[in-house]
């Protein structure tokens, strides 16, 4: 059975998605990523979709169930590198993938899980502060 | 006179083609700054070769038969490229007129004997050049709609301009009516420009756009949520009181959407986002 | 106007490994025509929505491509035809939200938007058809 490589780096997991994905290997990598989340305590995960010629309601399906199943595990899900045709296609489809995060390249995802972490550090250390 | 109307085609088939080019010299709708006068002997010649070899007793008066299928395709023809050159209708339908009255003068000389012969062909001859009128016109608007398409379409390429107003912000000034077709026009240009210039910000400035309705706000949104499933922000700019007015009165909700009054007020918080200030140089004096 | 068909292709889809081939042969003949990509991935989007729904409450059926023209336009017709239990109440799942099976219920009126033309025919245990056009400048 074929399956998309995840990538570990440092705090983050990314995945790219290289092939055209069909259902079982979608439904796959949703239940392999939830598992390395929580496997490695993993605070974001990029998702780059740049390759990627077609998302349907079914792929917008499944990002979005990532993206809200990360969540719960207290991780943040960033979709990456989305082609304008697909994005077009999305909106036109009725999907606006309210729930997931997005941007422009891998990069930059990865600037967006870092100030999302840093907002949240800051939170706790100011938390300390509050109880000392 | 079996085949009547072949045979005088055939005999006067000179005469008619001097007739018809001297009736067409003499117009004052003779356009010959668009065509030269040999190539309108040469057009016209055609045309009556064609007429003569087509038209007998037996088809002159089902104009829909096949027999005529060439004719009416050279017909087509002279049409299309009146149309794509500039001549008027009226211009374009004297064309063909001329030739009716050409044949009429030439009926008239050769049967002026037979008067009943006289009507009976006039009347034939009449009907089948109708026809051709019919069809001239036809084409000729066909040919004036394909010039207004092509038209369009390059009007709604040059009509949307992205501007990269910054390094990573985007500007796109939106000029009249913004129709379905129109925003996928936008949408394409201002997505393929965020992923060649990697820009982060788009400005989409509205002032032009005469009047906001529901449906117009619709491609709006939609422009929008596009931007930001490619992972870019949007702003909407350049909204005046009356539309800001009209929003609210149709219960558009544009709650979601970061929108600014002025293109400067757009530019300025895209700036802010970027965490970029723009401060004005001190002064020499000051410095001194 | 006629619409004359150009070209015709059948494809049978019996599994969920399917969806990717087809995709690709609908993909090819988009190309073929010229159009551009944005409508290409339009269309192969809906195509890929409505393989899904056939794949889903029919388990198999086949594939209609055609390459048609009416005036100056040329488009892809595609038409989904399935021998499955059929749809009860058209109109009613022609509604956007409306779903019978664990989808987002986007399917058909999602569909819709993507395409020019959209028709569905359906009777209830005898089976669907659902036909969508789409034009190269559409």
């Amino acid at each position: 059975m074929d399956k998309i490589p995840i990538l570990r780096m440092g705090a983050f997991l990314l995945v790219t998605i290289q092939v055209d994905l069909y259902d079982r290997l979608a439904l796959n990598l949703e239940t392999d990523l939830v598992n390395m989340v929580h496997k490695t305590g993993a605070r974001g995960v990029l998702i780059d979709i740049s390759a990627v010629s077609i998302v349907d309601s079914f792929m917008g399906r499944i990002l979005g169930n990532i993206a809200s199943m990360t969540r719960v595990l207290d991780a943040e899900t960033v979709v990456v590198g989305m082609q304008p045709a697909v994005a077009i296609t999305l909106i036109e489809l009725g999907l606006s993938l309210s729930g997931v995060y997005t941007a422009l390249d891998v990069e930059r995802g990865m600037a967006l899980l870092q100030t999302k972490l840093g907002s949240d550090d800051e939170l706790t250390d100011d938390d300390a502060d509050y109880t000392e | 006179m079996t085949n009547s109307v072949a045979q005088f085609l055939k005999k006067n088939k000179a005469l008619l083609l001097d007739t018809w080019i001297q009736k067409q010299l003499a117009s004052d709708t003779l356009r010959d700054d668009l065509m030269t006068n040999d190539e309108l002997r040469l057009q016209s010649e055609e045309l009556v070769d064609l007429l003569v070899k087509s038209v007998n007793d037996n088809n002159i008066e089902q104009t829909e038969s096949a027999s005529f299928d060439e004719l009416f395709e050279l017909l087509s023809a002279i049409s299309m490229s009146r149309a794509r050159q500039g001549f008027s209708p009226r211009e374009t339908g004297l064309y063909i007129f001329s030739l009716k009255e050409a044949i009429f003068e030439l009926l008239q000389q050769d049967l002026s004997s037979d008067p009943l012969l006289l009507f009976k062909t006039s009347l034939k001859f009449n009907r089948l050049l109708d026809s051709f009128g019919v069809v001239t016109f036809e084409t000729f608007i066909k040919g004036r709609e394909e010039v207004i398409f092509r038209q369009t379409e390059e009007i709604s390429d040059i009509s949307t301009p992205v501007i990269q107003v910054w390094d990573g912000i985007l500007a796109l000034p939106i000029i009249g009516t913004l129709d379905s077709a129109r925003t996928q026009v936008v949408m394409e240009s201002l997505l393929q420009k965020i992923v060649d210039t990697g820009s982060g910000i788009a400005i989409l400035d509205i002032s032009g756009v005469p009047a906001v309705d529901s449906l117009v706000a619709q491609h709006l949104i939609k422009t929008v949520s596009a931007t930001r499933l490619m992972g870019a922000d949007c702003i909407i700019s350049g909204i005046r009181p009356e539309i800001a007015q009209t929003v609210v009165h149709l219960g558009i909700d544009l709650s979601n959407i970061i929108t600014k009054a002025s293109l400067a007020s757009a530019l300025k918080h895209a700036f802010s986002m970027n965490r970029l200030t723009v401060k004005r140089a001190e002064s020499e004096k000051k410095v001194l | 106007m006629m619409l004359i068909t150009l070209s015709k292709d059948s494809i049978a889809i019996t599994r969920e490994q399917d969806v990717v081939p087809l995709r690709n042969r609908v993909k090819e003949v988009a190309v073929k025509i010229g159009m551009g990509l944005v409508n290409q991935t339009k269309l192969i989007t809906a195509a890929s929505e409505l393989v899904r729904n056939m794949l889903r409450y029919a388990g198999t059926g086949t594939v209609l491509i055609e390459v048609v023209s009416r005036g100056r336009e040329t488009g892809v017709r595609l038409t989904f035809s399935d021998k499955g239990p059929g749809i009860a109440d058209i109109s009613l799942a022609m509604q956007d939200g409306y779903s019978t099976g664990k989808s987002l219920g986007l399917g058909l009126p999602g569909t819709r938007r993507l395409v020019n033309d959209f028709s569905i025919q359906s009777a209830v245990g005898q089976g669907t058809t659902v036909t969508i056009l789409k034009w190269k400048n559409g």
